[in-house]
């Protein structure tokens, strides 16, 4: 019996130095940055290979009433905590505005009632988190293709930055303001809105009030909330960690249609 | 007493290059995508039926329940739920253990890190899929499908096929003359694996990609919506393992040696009865 467990405690114990050692050299492969350079060449593959494949003017798919999500997952921040933020919900957003600059020939100050007067759209639409759960909602706002029109996107323009209110990350750099970017064909797809409206209400500040970005047929990450302001840039190396987002600085894709 | 019969040794080649080489590159492809599979799992470790989730309600999933003092890994699956600490739910060293879906060793990184998981998985994707397209094209070409998978007649009687059931239930195996071929379990499971599985894969991962979603709508129509699609993911991940264990299994049980020897020189060892030709 005794021998029994002591051969149990060994045969245990070189069972987990095995395992420590097999994590280690898992983790070291994982940590080395030419490996890591070398699994990132794969995202340029796949996003040339969806732009050449897939029609970047196709619709995502709009659902009915019935479909919509009675426990619409909020992830990211849910309650920003930014002075700016605060004092504009305090007041109802009654001071809010949206600033449009960069490479425009106008650019632009709105109000929420200015936006709510745009082009609109409403859609029901699928929202695929990048952890791997959906939900469904149905979001009215103002279209983004219009609005670009409006203020006029100069001939170097590439790119429309998103920054928000909200830090994820309480950095003292301000590395972890959250912002987003996406390129004109996306800007001018007729599914991409600022929304304002959330199931037919006023969007909560949760789900990004008072303004978030519905760029379906991409990630839950791209959809930029607390928008309060949109940069037409020409690219944008120069912000943040040069990868055109709060988690694509932290390593996510910035195309996020896989 | 001697065997009356002499049983001579021949050496026969039995796996060409393009096997060998696609063999290998998929175990590789395939252990990687399963432990990038499991991270990403683990960044969600709940599945459900539909396009959409439905939180409260998952037909499977993996968390922490903290009962009293002390917590405890807990998976469901249906209306079943089992206690799985230090495998499912809840894991780690003694004073580091945490929730997780599926343990440290089974994951790469070992870490919680999705944002790796994502790159080892899509990079690997690649690999897999190019090399399942040279493995089937070439294969058409060079007639290995039609020769040595698909099966003869003789094999397709109801008798052979009982025969050979009752015998992989003895794990008895084929010897000499008719060990040349794969047996009728043998080709059945490799058809399925190769052009079923292993397809079903490719496809339901596309389905989860919202892009693919929009320019495909009849591949998230065909799998019953997203979530349908990545809970079948997770299912066929699960049927591909469980083929590894058994292919693995069977290759000690008709010899480790000659076997791997095939897969590696293409050499492989038969005992035949009889003068050999």
């Amino acid at each position: 019996m005794t021998d029994l467990l002591h051969r149990r405690g060994w045969i245990k114990g070189v069972g987990a130095s095995l395992t420590g050692l097999w994590l280690a050299a898992c983790d070291r492969v994982n940590d080395n940055p030419k490996v890591q350079e070398t699994l990132l060449r794969a995202e340029g593959l796949n996003r040339k290979l969806h732009r050449a494949l897939i029609d970047r003017k196709a619709l995502a798919k709009e659902f009915t009433p019935a479909d919509i999500s009675k426990d619409f997952k909020a992830n990211g921040s849910i309650s920003p905590g930014d002075e700016d933020y605060r004092a504009h919900l305090k007041e109802g957003f009654a001071n809010y505005k949206l600033k449009i600059d960069g490479l425009v020939d106008h650019p632009m100050e709105l109000t929420l009632a200015e936006i709510r007067a745009l082009p609109a759209r409403t859609q029901i639409t699928r929202h695929d988190c990048v952890e791997g759960w959906s939900s469904i909602g149905k979001w009215t706002g103002a279209r983004l293709g219009p609005l670009l029109d409006k203020v006029g996107l100069k001939g170097e323009a590439r790119y429309l930055v998103f920054h928000c209110f909200d830090s994820l990350e309480e950095t003292l750099d301000g590395s972890g303001q959250y912002y987003e970017s996406i390129d004109l064909v996306d800007g001018y797809h007729p599914q991409t809105i600022l929304a304002y409206q959330m199931n037919g209400a006023t969007l909560p500040v949760a789900h990004g009030a008072p303004l978030r970005l519905r760029v379906e047929r991409q990630l839950g990450y791209k959809h930029a909330k607390y928008i309060s302001r949109i940069e037409v840039v020409s690219d944008f190396k120069d912000m943040g960690r040069g990868r055109g987002g709060y988690w694509e600085d932290r390593g996510y894709e910035w195309y996020a249609g896989i | 007493m001697p065997d009356p019969r002499p049983v001579t040794k021949v050496l026969t080649y039995r796996h060409t290059l393009v096997v060998r080489i696609s063999h290998w590159l998929n175990v590789l492809a395939i252990c990687l995508l399963l432990m990038s599979g499991l991270q990403i799992f683990n960044a969600h470790p709940a599945l459900y039926w539909g396009q959409k989730a439905t939180f409260a309600e998952p037909w499977l999933h993996m968390g922490a329940v903290n009962q009293g003092d002390t917590t405890i890994g807990v998976t469901k699956i249906g209306d079943l739920s089992l206690e799985t600490t230090g495998l499912f739910g809840y894991s780690g060293k003694v004073g580091s253990q945490e929730p997780r879906g599926f343990p440290a060793w089974a994951t790469i990184p070992s870490y919680r890190a999705l944002v790796d998981g994502r790159h080892w998985h899509f990079f690997f994707a690649w690999l897999f899929v190019l090399n399942g397209v040279f493995y089937v094209v070439a294969n058409l070409f060079n007639g290995h499908i039609k020769r040595d998978l698909l099966p003869t007649k003789d094999q397709l009687t109801r008798k052979h096929i009982w025969h050979e059931i009752i015998d992989h239930a003895r794990l008895r195996f084929p010897k000499g003359e008719e060990a040349r071929r794969y047996n009728v379990i043998q080709k059945f499971t490799y058809l399925a694996v190769i052009f079923g599985l292993l397809p079903l894969m490719i496809l339901t991962g596309l389905t989860m990609s919202p892009a693919v979603n929009a320019s495909q709508p009849w591949l998230v129509a065909l799998f019953g919506g997203r979530q349908s699609a990545r809970s079948l993911h997770f299912i066929c991940a699960n049927l591909i393992v469980l083929f590894v264990l058994v292919h693995v299994a069977l290759v000690m049980v008709v010899g480790l040696f000659n076997s791997m020897r095939s897969m590696i020189t293409g050499r492989y060892v038969l005992y035949v009865e009889g003068d050999a030709q």
